[in-house]
């Protein structure tokens, strides 16, 4: 089997995120990158895919240079081969993303592409589904059971009070949802190991973009709440807020 | 962590797995292995699974091929959640395996070292119930007739000797009298279930309670000449080796508790308000925190280039004696903020700061008292060369 997994490396999710003057990128600096913690349960479905059915694990990333160490983190896991595609910088839309990773895919000819169901940094939820329109392959997004026999692909999702059932057949691409497994953590000597494992680098092809992003904006800090109980005077001093303060009523 | 010592990609990586190892796989059950006094066995096979047991150790024996600073890194990050799991780890690391490894022949280290890194235990037995830090002065004899060593004598508090998954340990013996009249000490092998040899794990501990601690009983106990470690009579010169290593992972243990029990005070003076403001805004507990902090910036440069020394084969004597007492009253320093910080509730079992309280202290006490690495520290910068009765 020849899968394919593309993952996205995002700012661990316990950072405290700063945006960077200029308004339009959040600054970098202490930040700790990981992988996408929804493309690590697409790595360990695809090496379960590998374990069961044989098989080469192929791993993707998008990105500068810096983007190699979270291939060395899907090495450790144990992928077969990682690849690079090369930016010059990080300013690219989610249109760029998926052009060239779908022009990488069609080099490869995958049984099965897995990622994320959404990178948790500017979670745009674009590329399960723009990955399917282009490489004209059938898409299934938040799935969290996945069965394969032969060809035939069965995906779980989960629906708003219940589940739904699909069904697909290769070449398909799944986008991961938590549940769908429990990623390994990667083992000591195989970190090690991971060092002296080749990355392979390809150029990113030119492509537009089709959105830009014109500004980035912290969340307002709260309001600081004010606790009143259900005693007479409470219920005084609430309609006197909402009247005076609030303006509600 | 602000920021990241000069560590490569693969330490990085490694200490960011192992980070979430702890968070996950032992984090949740660290409270209540404390509060039962239990070894936990699916932790530790678990943590065997991971390549912790025999992470120094070659490829070749199982291992896990690490340099000593990534190992260090691996005890630092268990010690920030659970000083009992990092304690398991230390010990069997540095004082298990690393003695077979330095010293031990090819067919002692094909032997044992591949077990030990899947999953067994081996203890190092050094320490006596009369003698501790003036462990050359051991009264365990080992007196050679014919092909076999004869062992009697008593030893105790040794990690990880008694439990079901302890399979020897290493022990240090007195062999004869040298000719100016001194004790001649030797380390023998003795595997678990020799006859006449015996472990009874010791209860009630104040601290590492989900650590094994045992005593260990000779009685006429039999073994092979072969289970000689190295050549006899080198056994004290293997014990100060073994512990130069050794105490830079009591280092990194006083390193990791003593930034779990910042992180910890940290996040409560945050949370928590007095008279209007959060805890953190008030001087005497932001010093404290910074205080922390300082201390933790310091000894993870020191102790991270002590570690680098050692990878190079450099002497690092009185450097690991440095870190260990450093790290180990840095952690005594943060675990005590960390209580006060929390005020009433820093006593209750609820909070992790009262486990770092009583975990920080064997740091000053195992491995050499802080009274001893002040000894190797004086003795190295030359105080006692005129008159010598170290
Ligand atoms: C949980 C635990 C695990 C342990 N694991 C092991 C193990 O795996 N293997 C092992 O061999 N041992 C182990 N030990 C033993 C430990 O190393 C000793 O307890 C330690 O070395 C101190 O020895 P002692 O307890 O006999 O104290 P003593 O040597 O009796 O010391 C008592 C006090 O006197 C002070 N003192 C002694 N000599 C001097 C001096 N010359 N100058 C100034 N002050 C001095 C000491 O600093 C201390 O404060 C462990 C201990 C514990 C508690």
């Amino acid at each position: 089997m020849n899968i394919l997994v593309c993952i996205s490396r995002v700012p661990d999710t316990a950072s405290r995120i700063i945006v960077a003057s200029g308004g339009k990128t959040i600054d970098n600096t202490g930040i700790k990158f990981v992988v996408n913690p929804y493309d690590e349960i697409a790595i360990e479905e695809g090496l379960r895919l590998r374990e069961k059915n044989g098989g080469t694990v192929t791993c993707v990333v998008l990105g500068t240079e810096v983007s190699k160490d979270i291939l060395r983190t899907a090495l450790a896991m144990g992928v077969d081969k990682a690849v690079i595609i090369k930016t010059a910088d990080d300013n690219y839309d989610s249109y760029f993303t998926a052009e060239n990773l779908a022009n990488y895919a069609k080099t490869l000819n995958p049984d099965i592409i897995l990622l994320g169901k959404q990178s948790v940094d500017y979670d745009s939820l674009q590329m399960p589904s723009t990955l399917g329109e282009l490489l004209n392959m059938p898409s299934v997004s938040v799935v969290t059971k996945l069965t394969i026999e032969g060809t035939n692909v069965t995906a779980e999702r989960e629906v708003e009070g219940g589940k739904e059932v699909i069904s697909s057949t290769l070449p398909c691409i799944i986008s991961a949802q938590k549940g769908l497994n429990d990623p390994r953590y990667p083992k000591l000597p195989d970190i090690m190991k991971a060092k002296s494992k080749p990355i392979e680098e390809v150029a990113a092809i030119e492509v537009a973009a089709r959105v830009e992003i014109v500004g980035l904006e912290m969340p307002s800090k709260k309001r600081i709440g004010k606790l009143v109980t259900d005693s007479e005077v409470d219920i005084a001093e609430i309609v006197k807020l909402l009247h005076e303060e609030a303006k509600v009523i | 962590m602000s920021l990241n010592h000069n560590l490569s990609e693969e330490q990085i990586l490694l200490r960011n797995t192992v980070r979430d190892f702890a968070e996950n796989e032992i984090k949740p059950f660290a409270k209540e292995i404390d509060a039962k006094e239990e070894f936990n066995y699916e932790i530790t096979q678990k943590m065997a699974d991971m390549g912790f047991l025999g992470a120094f150790s070659p490829e070749e024996y199982g291992g896990s091929a690490l340099d000593y600073l990534s190992y260090i890194l691996v005890v630092e990050e268990l010690s920030r959640v659970d000083g009992s799991q990092a304690a398991t780890i230390a010990a069997h690391n540095s004082l298990g395996v690393g003695p077979l490894l330095y010293f031990g022949n090819e067919e002692q280290k094909q032997k044992y070292l591949p077990q030990l890194a899947a999953g067994k235990l081996w203890g190092f037995g050094l320490t006596e119930p009369e003698s501790g830090s003036d462990a050359g002065n051991a009264a365990t004899t080992a007196s050679l007739e014919g092909d076999e060593w004869v062992i009697n004598g008593a030893k105790i508090f040794i990690t990880n000797a008694g439990t079901d998954v302890s399979i020897g340990s290493t022990v240090m013996a007195h062999t004869g009298t040298r000719e100016d009249g001194t004790k001649e000490m030797s380390c023998i092998i003795v595997e678990n279930g020799t006859k006449g040899f015996t472990t009874r794990v010791m209860k009630d501990k104040m601290m590492w309670r989900g650590s094994n601690t045992a005593e260990l009983f000779f009685e006429d106990v039999r073994v092979p000449k072969s289970n000689l470690l190295g050549n006899q009579g080198d056994g004290f010169k293997q014990m100060l080796k073994t512990l130069d290593k050794g105490r830079l992972s009591i280092a990194a243990m006083g390193l990791g508790l003593a930034q779990g029990a910042f992180e910890s005070a940290l996040k409560y003076a945050k949370d928590r308000k007095a008279f209007g403001h959060q805890l953190s805004t008030y001087q005497s507990t932001a010093f404290k925190l910074a205080d922390i902090d300082m201390g933790i910036e310091l000894a993870r440069e020191y102790l991270y280039e002590t570690c680098r020394m050692a990878d190079r084969g450099e002497k690092i004597t009185k450097r690991s004696a440095i870190a260990k007492l450093y790290c180990s009253e840095l952690a005594h320093m943060a675990a005590n903020h960390c209580v006060q910080i929390h005020g009433g509730y820093g006593l209750m079992k609820e909070y992790d700061a009262e486990r770092f309280y009583r975990d920080q202290k064997l740091l000053e006490i195992g491995e050499g008292t802080s009274e001893i690495q002040r000894l190797v520290i004086s003795r190295a910068i030359g105080c006692y060369d005129q008159e010598k009765f170290y």
